[in-house]
């Protein structure tokens, strides 16, 4: 597939009551000690949908991933995958899923193809079955002549390919990824987009976190961000943005000397302010009137841009612009 | 990958198999598989680290038994014969060499495999149970300690240190002390944390294998020393197999096999209560 294809925007599928539920948690916790990691949080996702899971670092994201995957026991609340209890029936879940966890667990005893065989084998599924699906698993990462490398040959990338592939193996029909671009480069990401968009065409559902924005609203149909083990908000990207958001953004830069003074001064312009330290964002109806505004308040930007608001924004205001770990 | 979604799905339909089956939630059935991995790591790895484990009690043996057995002449096997002292060592050369292995495999490797290697934790993502795993891994300890028992046994043999036919039971005896060892490591591994509470665990394995009657009879300790030695799996193991080897056969021997049952049967039921600890954190 030529790299510069661009990869057509998700649509929207709504989420009616009579939709088939693929995941529904109640309550769901996951306490580590004395620490909540997941505290308390209800989501569900729909079969063919697309559903993302946004945060900080230390979230809770993985955590919840890992719940979902029938592969960490939760602490407490409800979880049914595909209708099933997942401390009852872990093996018979996971058959259904195809999980790419944040780090790699390749198996770096085994040769690159090995990995795919043996995983696959994992699942009860045939020699012959698997020999023909390797090929075409090797194809899409792209690995063909790294079938019998090891696996500590390959870079990073690369072995981020062959987890995802390895995901794979079982036609699942919900696939999981925590992270999956990470350390991948533009092609690569947009190869990966572009497959993840053709298996949801096929009905696969799928469950993405991500700490990419724009790969989110890419992606996503719906997502929830998460803060400290709770649901801060969830939607559609764009209710998201419409809800959280102005639909324009003004970015002006007087220097860093004198950005807090002119601040005080425009700070009635637009919807709200976030006064960084090396420039202004303001929130607004419309971008260009609100610059307008500022210059004919005499004020003279640096630089200024308007652009349309996006899941970023949404991001750093509900879950804050400074790093909190 | 387009038709094949229309299709019911393989690994589903392997997996509902057994979704009525007891333990459906942490078995599988496919335990084999475990041994699949293992053969293709074998197959790719150095022969010299394969080797090793069967060359070991080997060296002993021609270290012991040709070195300071000139020296020592015949011993008293504890049944009232007097045998070459390569005779005397060579069967707790054996039990101590599947005592290693097996205990080795179920700690040392199950720990790294674990936290380090993530192997485990790859597999858990898929239908395969924890049961599966820990069959698996055990399974595959044994069927090494078989190979080396076997090995072993050839070359003690063709030098003439099997005086009886019995020594042939030597092997399946090897085989159950390495069960035992590993049900047991494994239970305790599913309990450990760290690198040091491993060293601490392994540490006590050499001085188990100095003072079990490997290199010298117990009756040389007052008795209640030899009363707490006896009590040790390392003795039960040597003596085990040194009945077997001198033919010094008795109904006493189903007293070492009935140890040996036990300790499989609370090594493995600790594990399998444990297995979710062991694999899924
Ligand atoms: N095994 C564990 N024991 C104790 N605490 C844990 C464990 N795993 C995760 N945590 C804690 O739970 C919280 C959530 O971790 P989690 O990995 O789910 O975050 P995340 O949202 O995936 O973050 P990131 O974006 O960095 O991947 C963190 O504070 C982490 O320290
Ligand atoms: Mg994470």
């Amino acid at each position: 597939m030529p790299d510069d294809q661009i990869v057509p925007r998700l649509t929207l599928v709504p989420n009616p009551e009579n939709q088939t539920q693929m995941i529904v948690a109640q309550n769901l916790t996951k306490v580590y000690g004395d620490f909540t990691a997941v505290a308390g949080i209800d989501f569900t996702v729909a079969k063919g949908e697309s559903f993302g899971l946004l945060g900080p670092n230390g979230a809770g994201k993985s955590t919840t991933m890992r719940m979902i995957t029938a592969t960490l026991q939760r602490s407490g609340g409800d979880l049914t995958i595909l209708d099933k209890d997942p401390d009852k029936f872990g093996p018979q879940i996971r058959a259904h899923l195809g999980v790419v966890p944040q780090a790699d667990n390749l198996d770096t005893e085994l040769k690159v193809h090995e990995n795919l065989y043996i995983y696959g084998r994992y699942f009860g599924l045939s020699r012959k079955y698997l020999t023909k699906k390797i090929d075409e698993l090797l194809a899409f990462a792209q690995l063909e002549d790294k079938r019998n490398s090891k696996v500590d040959q390959l870079s990073g990338g690369m072995k981020r390919r062959l987890t995802i592939a390895r995901a794979l193996v079982n036609e699942p029909e919900v696939l999981l990824l925590d992270e999956p671009t990470t350390g991948l480069d533009p092609q690569a990401r947009h190869v990966l987009w572009d497959r993840l968009f053709r298996l949801k065409e096929q009905g696969v559902t799928l469950v993405i976190t991500t700490h990419y924005m724009d790969e989110a609203e890419q992606l996503c149909d719906r997502l929830i961000v998460m803060d400290q083990g709770k649901i801060m908000a969830q939607g559609s990207p764009a209710s998201l943005i419409a809800e959280h958001s102005s639909p324009e953004v003004v970015e002006v830069r007087f220097g860093s000397d004198r950005n807090a003074a002119v601040a005080e001064r425009i700070s009635h312009i637009g919807d709200r302010m976030d006064v960084l330290p090396d420039r202004i964002l303001i929130y607004a109806q419309d971008g260009e009137a609100a610059l307008a505004e500022i210059i004919s308040l005499g004020q003279h930007p640096v630089t200024s841009l308007v652009r349309r608001s996006s899941l970023e924004d949404v991001f750093l205001r509900l879950t804050g612009r400074t790093l909190v770990d | 990958m387009s038709s094949s979604l229309a299709l019911p799905n393989e690994a589903v339909a392997i997996a509902e198999k057994r979704s009525t089956k007891r333990w459906a939630n942490i078995y599988a059935g496919r335990a084999r598989v475990l041994f699949e991995r293992s053969f293709r790591v074998v197959k790719t790895s150095s022969w010299p680290v394969v080797l090793s484990g069967f060359v070991e009690p080997v060296f002993y043996l021609v270290a012991f038994g040709s070195g300071v057995g000139p020296l020592i002449g015949d011993v008293s096997d504890g049944y009232g014969h007097m045998v070459s002292y390569s005779v005397y060592i060579a069967p707790a050369l054996l039990a101590t060499s599947a005592m290693n292995g097996a205990f080795y495999d179920s700690t040392w490797n199950v720990f790294f495999k674990m936290h380090y290697g993530k192997t485990y934790q790859a597999m858990m993502a898929t239908s395969i149970g924890p049961l599966d795993v820990a069959l698996g891994e055990i399974g595959w300890a044994l069927l090494r300690g078989l190979v080396y028992a076997i090995g072993f046994m050839t070359i003690v043999a063709s030098l003439g240190l099997v005086p009886s036919l019995w020594g042939i039971l030597a092997i399946p005896a090897a085989v159950l002390i390495a069960f035992g060892f590993a049900s047991v490591g494994m239970a305790i591994t599913s309990y450990l944390k760290s690198f040091q509470q491993m060293d601490w665990v392994t540490f006590w394995l050499l001085p188990m294998f100095l003072f079990s009657g490997t290199f010298y009879p117990v009756s040389v300790y007052p008795d209640w020393i030899t009363n707490i030695v006896r009590a040790l799996p390392l003795w039960q193991a040597a003596d085990l197999v040194r009945c077997l080897m001198l033919g010094n056969i008795s109904t006493a021997l189903l007293w070492h096999v009935l140890y040996f049952a036990v300790m499989i049967a609370v090594g493995l039921s600790v594990a399998t209560r444990r297995l979710t600890r062991l694999f899924m954190r």
